[in-house]
């Protein structure tokens, strides 16, 4: 299981591998003039000062003494100085590489990681986003793709440097004294298990902490949305009374964690500062026998104070090391859901023909059928409206139309092609559909409206608002068509939408429309306003007008009566008015209002 | 984003009067402030005196090559380090302690301060801001004001004291460390500067992204019916690419400044070595008092790096001290008066021994109201209800009908006129005495966490369980609950989420009954629930207005027949008024919403019905 997410880590990794190799590259030069800033010192102190052997690779050796050896450093001291900012500088130089080139690495996995979940996402079959726990989805894309970049940006360099400086402190710590290496080194093994421990408990701990937090979120949350439930019981001496025990919850409990992290880093503090301790008093010992030089004592003291602090995060690093491989994990599991495809040898045929289902069977989930063999023929450029009990599968036919589904049984054709070759983009291209309840993005009317062209012109804008009856809405608003939509503008009423979603709609010139009871919200003076533009504009469009409104119904060509997934019924307003069935019934309603106001107001 | 997001990353220029108000949160918790700094000066001490325990060492153990003494330094050391972790663990204890003591403090009283506001602050204010000034912001705050202490102190200690010591051993080492101090701290601040903001900016960046990836997964569905996956797709991609080059502008900052001060620093270490080995030579400096200063030479940025970050962070944090301290001092605009207050108490601690009955006789008189200035909603009002009647208010949306309603609730004060309660204007009243002989019922039915004996508990605090399910078998609510597995104690969920709206409905009359108001305002809802239900909550609505002086925004036919009275509102005016059969034969406004209505209805009932006979 890790095995194939460190591989798909590696992959995500690709375009960015070679940021990595220089950040690793400048992580092992930083660290080697890091190491050489108290080699210096302590060669000044030995080899300068107090006369010891220099020591050094060979060839620097004979340099320095063909420049006049220890006398000549003993008289101009300023030498070891320059060359320490030098090597600080050089060591500079690297570290703000491996900073860079680590966030460009970082940056980069994380971007090609959000575009890929993103388009993933937008390319997943229509049934996965009915089903799909939206919160969830955002999460992913989000937190965990963050957890991983913060992995990458941090944790992974700190990881490298780690070793590295292990690595280093070892191979010159034992060239020097291999006793007091192992005396000077003994407690870091304990330091880590000791810090990987704590980094594992403490995400129960703050586990903790997020769930007294989470109920202090909806107590609130709860209150000032139910404002007017509190105020109207004149409830705000329980509510205070209520919030002050979530609220001491959570403090308690951020208490007893800071407790933890206060018992963890003094407890880890003293180890190290042992640890130094232990270093000091060795060195002091080998250094006053004789053993070792003073010059290797301040190293041995400056390499453990600079290996031991950084020790501590490596705990940490390795169980945040977990968390990252879960998150990409769940990423993974996003991307390796199959994407929509339009299936071999697509097709895009002209859809403006004739339209025909041919005993069509659906239903969604291998659950009993929406559609039971449905069969009905739609010319070209007639206008056909449906009216259906609640779930007959209206607005199933017309996902069946888009190729939002297949069908399961029987076949759709368009002018003899069965839409199941036909390409997708194209076919959703020349069928434009208008949902009851449509989603407007979040920026301004004019952008939603011309939302499906690469080019947005006014006028065109302006003339679909009018079909839609927007027009006069939208001038009266401040910005006119620049209004933004949504949270960060005005909030739309929920015909104000639908009216929206119409205009950005026929802007599109489709060859059908479907109007999915699209204008349920708007009052029926408004809908009758639309329904004539709209069919003074609509010449020739083959159309699809679901409604339970009778006068809606009545101006189509034909009007299609389903229930329960069965087409019963079909003909003009006419013929049905005149035959015994659900429109009829629906119908009557209406002629038997003036009997029934009499014996309300006799009733009363 | 909202314009509301937008603000949380502005950034302004650092107030000491705003950040005075927030230190005021620390004196109830002055013990562990005191506490905390006293342990970091040890802490800043303690990393003084290692170096030069260090320094001791070499003088006087290695140089001479001798033992004496050894024991004690041992000893000292083990001593020192036991007081040093204990310091560390106390400093962390008792800032964390003061971290979570100031966030609470701050959240208490910004929800005191809440629940005194006004209904036209939460008009104009979004929940979802208020909750950002009650969690992120004050936590922040805290956590600013609590580490910045503690960095401060730090910092300024271990400055002061590496400073005093080194001068008091070689002034003349010690003026090179000073020499780089101005520029080392002059740089820090820069580049903190600096870095909060582009880190701000990548904060900015990554609330838009997340924002577009809600888009894309809310929107996906409409997408794809339009076939915009391309152009959202490259729109988006700019917004990650864009989010990339700012992030890595961000670390480029970041990773600029460690080396560069480190450089700096290196000046000084460089300096010493050289100075302090020509005096070892000349002057007799001993080597262990060249380590010490050699070690406190490469320590010396900490304490620059930690005191400018906490600048950065005190000017980051400034617009959230603002906004929080705003929150705080808001002055809610419908307050009882200190005369009102004096005798019948406040809503935290109410006078109920004085309260007078309420009988429920409601007198609008000549009542203006305007929620913006100059956009009339109710005009020149004027209504007599005697008590016990129903009134139904009808009319579009906008007409001011919940502005009536509001008003009677003393949600809103009337901006000119009055309204009088049994014959008293209400603002002789206190907010609460109202409140409390009030049921009220909302169009969407909100509930709380909680069992549902607890949320219909909420009408009458000391309710019995005997009278909490006896308001329950009244509205019709006892069927569906004693279904439920655990019945009256059966969790609803957060708002209720796990019922139905239907359901939600009875147990919102349930929890108004309890109370047994004198009066009694409806929203009603205009949501369709399942015809059964319906037939229940009529029979509900029934029930609880018997008796009692009742307003009702009514969008029911049956609710309408009934009432009284019912006033058809259109502008902020009375249009029509009178009964059901009075309006019906005046053949005007009322009748032809009532038909249109009833069309509506009964469709919507042959069409569901049908589809239940057939399933």
């Amino acid at each position: 299981m890790n095995r194939y997410r460190l591989k798909a880590l590696w992959g995500f990794m690709s375009g960015a591998r070679m940021y990595y190799l220089i950040a690793v590259a400048s992580s092992l030069l930083t660290e080697c003039f890091a190491f050489a800033m108290p080699l210096i010192i302590s060669n000044t102190v030995d080899y300068g000062l107090n006369g010891k052997p220099l020591r050094a690779p060979a060839f620097i050796a004979q340099w320095i003494e063909g420049l006049g050896g220890a006398p000549m450093l003993a008289r101009n001291l300023w030498i070891p100085g320059v060359l320490l900012v030098c090597v600080m500088l050089l060591q500079g130089v690297f570290m703000f590489l491996r900073g860079r080139t680590v966030s460009m690495g970082a940056e980069t996995v994380a971007r090609s990681m959000r575009n890929r979940l993103y388009d993933h996402l937008q390319r997943l079959p229509y049934d996965y986003h009915v089903k799909a726990e939206t919160g969830d989805l955002i999460q992913r894309s989000t937190t965990d793709v963050e957890t991983v970049r913060r992995f990458f940006s941090a944790q992974f360099i700190q990881a490298v440097r780690m070793i590295v400086m292990l690595a280093l402190a070892l191979g010159i710590l034992l060239s020097i004294h291999p006793l007091m290496t192992l005396y000077s080194l003994a407690l870091i093994p304990f330091i880590v298990a000791s810090c990987m421990w704590f980094f594992k408990r403490i995400q129960k701990q703050f586990a903790v902490v997020e769930e007294a937090d989470g109920h202090l979120s909806t107590v609130m949350q709860e209150n000032l949305t139910g404002v007017r439930v509190v105020r109207a019981f004149g409830r705000e001496r329980f509510e205070l009374a209520k919030f002050s025990v979530a609220n001491r919850d959570i403090r308690d409990k951020s208490i007893r964690l800071t407790r933890f992290f206060a018992f963890f880093w003094s407890s880890s503090d003293m180890i190290v500062i042992i640890q130094q301790l232990v270093t000091l008093l060795v060195g002091v010992w080998y250094a006053a026998s004789g053993a070792i030089t003073l010059g290797d004592y301040i190293v041995f003291n400056s390499y453990v104070g600079m290996l031991l602090w950084p020790v501590r995060q490596f705990g940490r690093v390795l169980s945040d090391m977990g968390r990252m491989l879960i998150a990409m994990g769940r990423i993974d599991e996003v991307l390796k859901t199959p994407a929509e495809d339009s299936g071999d040898d697509p097709q895009a045929p002209p859809i403006d023909r004739d339209i025909v289902f041919d005993r069509v069977t659906f239903g969604y989930d291998d659950k009993e059928p929406v559609l039971r063999e449905l069969s009905f023929t739609v010319k070209a450029g007639e206008t056909v409206a449906l009216l259906g009990t609640t779930g007959s599968g209206k607005s199933t036919i017309m996902h069946l139309m888009q190729r939002l589904y297949d069908a399961d049984e029987g076949r759709i054709t368009i002018g003899g092609v069965d839409i199941r070759r036909i390409d997708k983009a194209h076919l959703r291209r020349r069928v434009g559909i208008v949902l009851q309840e449509p989603f407007l993005y979040s920026r301004t009317i004019r952008e939603n409206i011309g939302i499906t062209k690469d080019s947005i012109c006014d006028e065109e804008v302006a003339d679909a608002a009018r079909v839609a009856c927007l027009h006069d809405v939208v001038e009266e608003f401040e910005k006119g068509y620049d209004t933004l939509v949504g949270e960060r503008g005005v909030t739309l009423s929920g015909g104000q939408k639908q009216r929206v979603a119409i205009a950005r709609t026929i802007i599109r010139d489709c060859d059908v429309l479907i109007f999915d009871d699209s204008l349920s919200a708007v009052d029926t003076h408004t809908d009758a306003i639309i329904r004539s533009e709209l069919r003074r504009r609509r010449k020739g469009i083959t159309t699809f007008i679901i409604s339970h409104r009778i006068s809606t119904l009545k101006e189509a060509d034909r009007i299609l009566v389903l229930e329960d997934g069965r087409l019963t019924q079909q003909g003009t307003h006419e013929e049905l008015i005149n035959t015994d069935g659900l429109y009829r019934r629906v119908w009557s309603l209406q002629a038997s209002l003036e009997a029934d106001m009499e014996r309300e107001a006799i009733s009363v | 984003m909202s314009a509301i997001q937008e603000e949380e990353f502005t950034q302004s220029k650092v107030q000491w009067s705003t950040w005075k108000k927030l230190l005021s949160y620390t004196r109830p918790h002055r013990r562990s402030v005191a506490m905390t700094l006293l342990a970091m000066a040890v802490v800043a001490m303690a990393d003084v005196v290692g170096p030069y325990l260090n320094g001791y060492a070499i003088d006087t153990f290695i140089t001479p090559g001798r033992w004496d003494g050894m024991g004690w330094y041992i000893a000292i050391s083990l001593v020192l380090i036991v007081i040093s972790s204990t310091c560390v663990f106390t400093f962390i204890y008792n800032a964390g302690h003061v971290e979570a003591g100031i966030c609470h403090d701050i959240r208490r009283d910004s929800f005191h301060r809440l629940q005194e506001l006004s209904f036209s602050y939460y008009d104009k204010t979004p929940v979802g801001y208020i909750m950002a000034r009650m969690t992120s912001d004050s936590s922040r705050l805290a956590d600013t004001v609590a580490w910045s202490l503690v960095d401060l102190c730090w910092g300024f200690g271990f400055m002061v004291i590496s400073l005093v010591s080194m001068f008091i051993f070689n002034w003349r080492l010690a003026l090179v460390m000073l020499a780089i101090l101005p520029p080392l701290t002059a740089l820090s601040l820069i580049f903190q500067k600096r870095i909060l903001t582009h880190q701000r900016n990548v904060r900015k960046l990554g609330s838009r992204i997340t924002g577009a990836f809600n888009e894309g997964i809310m929107g996906a569905r409409t997408t794809k019916t339009l076939v915009r996956e391309d152009g959202n797709f490259g729109e988006f991609t700019r917004l990650s690419g864009s989010m990339r080059e700012s992030a890595i502008r961000a670390a480029h900052y970041s990773a600029l400044f460690m080396p560069i001060v480190m450089t700096l620093g290196s000046l000084a270490t460089g300096a010493v070595l050289w100075l302090g080995g020509w005096q070892v030579q000349v002057m007799g400096l001993s080597l262990g008092e060249l380590s010490f200063f050699l070690s406190l030479s490469n320590m010396f940025f900490e304490p620059v790096r930690h005191i400018a970050m906490i600048f950065a962070e005190l000017q980051n944090s400034q617009a959230a001290a603002e906004r929080v301290i705003g929150l705080l001092e808001n002055q809610p605009e419908i307050s009882d008066t200190p005369e009102v207050l004096k005798r019948f108490g406040d809503s935290f601690e109410p006078k109920r021994e004085n309260w007078p009955p309420l009988t429920g006789e409601v007198t609008f008189e000549n009542v203006s109201f305007q929620y913006k200035q100059g956009e009339k909603v109710l005009e020149d009002f004027s209504l007599e209800v005697p008590a016990g009647q129903t009134i139904a208010l009808v009319g579009e949306t906008g007409s001011g009908k919940s502005t009536i309603v509001n008003l009677l609730c003393r949600f809103y004060e009337p901006t000119a006129g009055r309204i009088l309660i049994d014959g008293v204007d209400y603002r002789e009243r206190s907010q609460l005495w109202l409140h409390s002989n009030l049921g009220y019922v909302l169009q969407s039915p909100h509930l709380f966490s909680g069992t549902i004996r607890e949320n219909i508990r909420y009408g009458k605090l000391d309710a019995t369980d005997e009278e909490i399910e006896r308001a329950a078998r009244l509205v019709g609510a006892d069927g569906f609950i004693s279904r439920l597995e655990k019945g009256y104690d059966t969790p609803v969920g957060e708002g209720g989420s796990r019922l139905s709206t239907g359901e939600k409905q009875l147990i919102s009359f349930a929890r108004a009954i309890v109370a047994a108001p004198a009066l009694f305002v409806l929203d009603e809802a205009t949501s369709s629930i399942d015809t059964e239900t319906e037939v229940r909550i009529q029979a509900a609505i029934e029930k609880v207005l018997a008796g009692r002086t009742s307003f009702i925004i009514a969008h029911r036919l049956s609710t309408i027949r009934n009432a009284d009275r019912i006033m058809v509102i259109e502008k902020g005016r009375v249009i029509e008024s009178g009964t059901h059969r009075e309006l019906l034969a005046a053949r005007g406004h009322y009748y032809e919403l009532y038909t249109n209505q009833f069309v509506e209805e009964k469709e919507r009932a042959l069409l569901a019905g049908a589809a239940a006979g057939q399933s």
